[in-house]
């Protein structure tokens, strides 16, 4: 999905020139210095006026539209998946598992069934059916946004332009050294402001292509109405127990990118990474004088 | 801002007119050729009308998975039960020698079958696991008459569109579309394993739906009633199920 954390976009002190250069694509772009040691002084995000000479475009209304329609449903597939969990919060491997399975793992937490032992003294209330019913009308929302955002990125050059990461950068020397420029708390240079690095690249991607169709296929693989036409789609994956406790962990997956991607946003400067992602325009940090 | 606004407005002005048209059509062919819900009402109306849609188009004659013998699980487990009451017990008693299934609606020959009547039609038995919508399942071996030859006997009457079964629990009904109802592998259920079928699992009487989740498949059946409509039953949303804030399909 497409989503903007730029953690390596700080603002910059780094020289006392008036005027800043940096690339953006094939474009040099020159911006004056507004405010020392940070970045422009933004408008307000309701303030209409023409840009900036430092906000530059960062996402495409394509992008921003899907991201904050995905975020909305990510969001209601959680909590819905986690109240579903409640019901039964039990793990097992292979095609059956109940109360009298022995399980993979359990989940120390009460239950909304009496008959699931959970060492607890009370039951919590019943919320399957309006989770159910939450967590596949947003599934529907998340995919068709998916498909159009897949098949948008695809047209337009999205994926290619802004998250493969150039043919210099598919090293594992410049994973070092991104790596080890977060490890040092080093400031980004200027052009990650307007660009993703090569381990935010990789790991959008690995959401994107990896992650999001795997929880699809997982979740798809845990309904006897697909599975009586695509038997093949849980079979492989171990059957159906083990097809759910895989949902469980790539949805852990898609949860743990989801705690790291706001962390990295608040990080690297919460307002302006959600005025980029809400009217698409970054302020460019400056330069010190 | 003003000098795009024209074209825009123009092109965004077509764009959402054919959004609400294609909408409207898609809404008027899916209710056409059956593919809305009962309890397609309400906030979660679309998504269930896409997931019910969806599978309609896709799996109206394919089969539920079903096992080697070997898989039938040594553990199977028979859920929680509200209490069984006093007519259900009466009949227990008897050892169920009373027990009969009413098939009543848009049948050309209403009919009321004895469990022995119904072992004397065509006996079927498939090796199919029982899905919970809370997450746990196991496989057993049921064994029954399929409802399709239930149907055939009674004379389905061509409008018929949802056979509705109801427990001898009276708040415990639902009901399910006709490619459900002739479906192969739907199944008036009275033994399972090496046995008769045990109460906890349903018995004297359970309507294995194999393609759906467990709660479709309801225990203690008595009756079965073929409809065209479900609105006169209970709230009008197709069976118990959405009347406790669960969806009438179960597909998923």
């Amino acid at each position: 999905m497409p989503m903007s954390s730029n953690f390596a976009a700080q603002p910059l002190a780094l020289s006392n020139a008036g005027v800043g250069v940096f690339h953006f694509g094939r474009f040099l772009i020159r911006f004056k210095l507004r405010r020392p040691n940070g970045y422009a002084i933004l408008p307000d995000v309701s303030d209409v006026a023409p840009l900036q000479n430092s906000d530059l475009p960062r996402h495409a209304a394509f992008v921003r539209v899907t991201h904050w329609i995905t975020a909305i449903c990510f969001f209601a597939l959680l909590i819905s998946g986690a109240e579903i969990v409640i019901s039964h919060p039990r793990f097992y491997w292979g095609e059956t598992g109940n109360v009298r399975t022995r399980p993979l793992f359990k989940i120390p937490i009460p239950s909304s069934r009496s008959m699931v032992p959970t060492g607890y003294g009370y039951v919590l209330p019943d919320q399957n059916g309006w989770s159910r019913y939450l967590h596949f009308q947003a599934a529907w929302a998340a995919v068709l946004t998916g498909l159009v955002y897949a098949i948008w990125g695809l047209w337009t050059g999205h994926f290619r332009s802004n998250l493969f990461p150039a043919p210099s950068d598919r090293t594992w020397q410049s994973f070092q050294a991104v790596i080890a420029r977060h490890i040092r708390l080093k400031r980004p240079d200027q052009a990650e402001a307007l660009s993703y690095n090569v381990v935010q690249r990789a790991t959008y991607l690995t959401v994107i292509f990896v992650l999001f169709p795997l929880v699809v296929w997982t979740g798809l693989a845990l309904s006897p109405g697909f599975n009586s036409v695509f038997p093949a789609a849980v079979n492989v994956l171990g059957g159906r127990q083990s097809a759910r406790t895989l949902h469980f962990f790539v949805s852990a997956f898609l949860l743990l990118f989801l705690i790291v991607h706001i962390a990295m946003v608040i990080l690297a400067g919460f307002r302006n990474r959600m005025r980029s992602m809400i009217t698409g325009v970054a302020a460019v940090p400056q330069e010190h004088p | 801002m003003s000098k795009v606004s024209r074209r825009k407005f123009v092109t965004a002005g077509l764009v959402a007119t054919a959004g609400i048209s294609g909408l409207a059509a898609a809404a008027k062919l899916a209710q056409r050729y059956g593919l809305v819900p009962p309890d397609s009402g309400g906030i979660y109306g679309p998504g269930e009308t896409l997931t019910y849609a969806a599978q309609r188009l896709l799996m109206r004659h394919s089969l539920a998975r079903e096992f080697p013998r070997s898989l039938i699980s040594k553990t199977p487990f028979a859920n929680e039960m509200p209490p069984l009451n006093d007519a259900f017990k009466r009949l227990q008693a008897g050892g169920f020698a009373d027990w009969r299934l009413s098939v009543d609606g848009m049948v050309a020959r209403p009919m009321s079958l004895s469990l022995s009547d119904l072992k004397s039609l065509p006996v079927r038995s498939q090796i199919t696991e029982v899905v919970c919508e809370e997450g746990w399942s196991y496989i057993a071996e049921w064994i029954g008459t399929p409802l399709l030859d239930v149907l055939n006997a009674a004379g389905v009457l061509p409008q018929a569109r949802y056979v509705v079964y109801f427990s001898i629990d009276p708040d415990w009904w639902e009901s399910i579309d006709m490619a459900d109802a002739r479906h192969p592998q739907t199944l008036l259920t009275w033994a399972m394993n090496d046995g008769d079928l045990p109460v906890g699992f349903g018995g004297p009487l359970r309507l294995r739906v194999p393609r759906q989740l467990g709660y479709k498949n309801v225990k203690f059946i008595t009756r079965l009633t073929v409809t065209d409509s479900l609105k006169s039953f209970g709230k009008g949303l197709g069976s118990a199920a959405p009347e406790g804030g669960y969806a009438w399909y179960a597909g998923i």
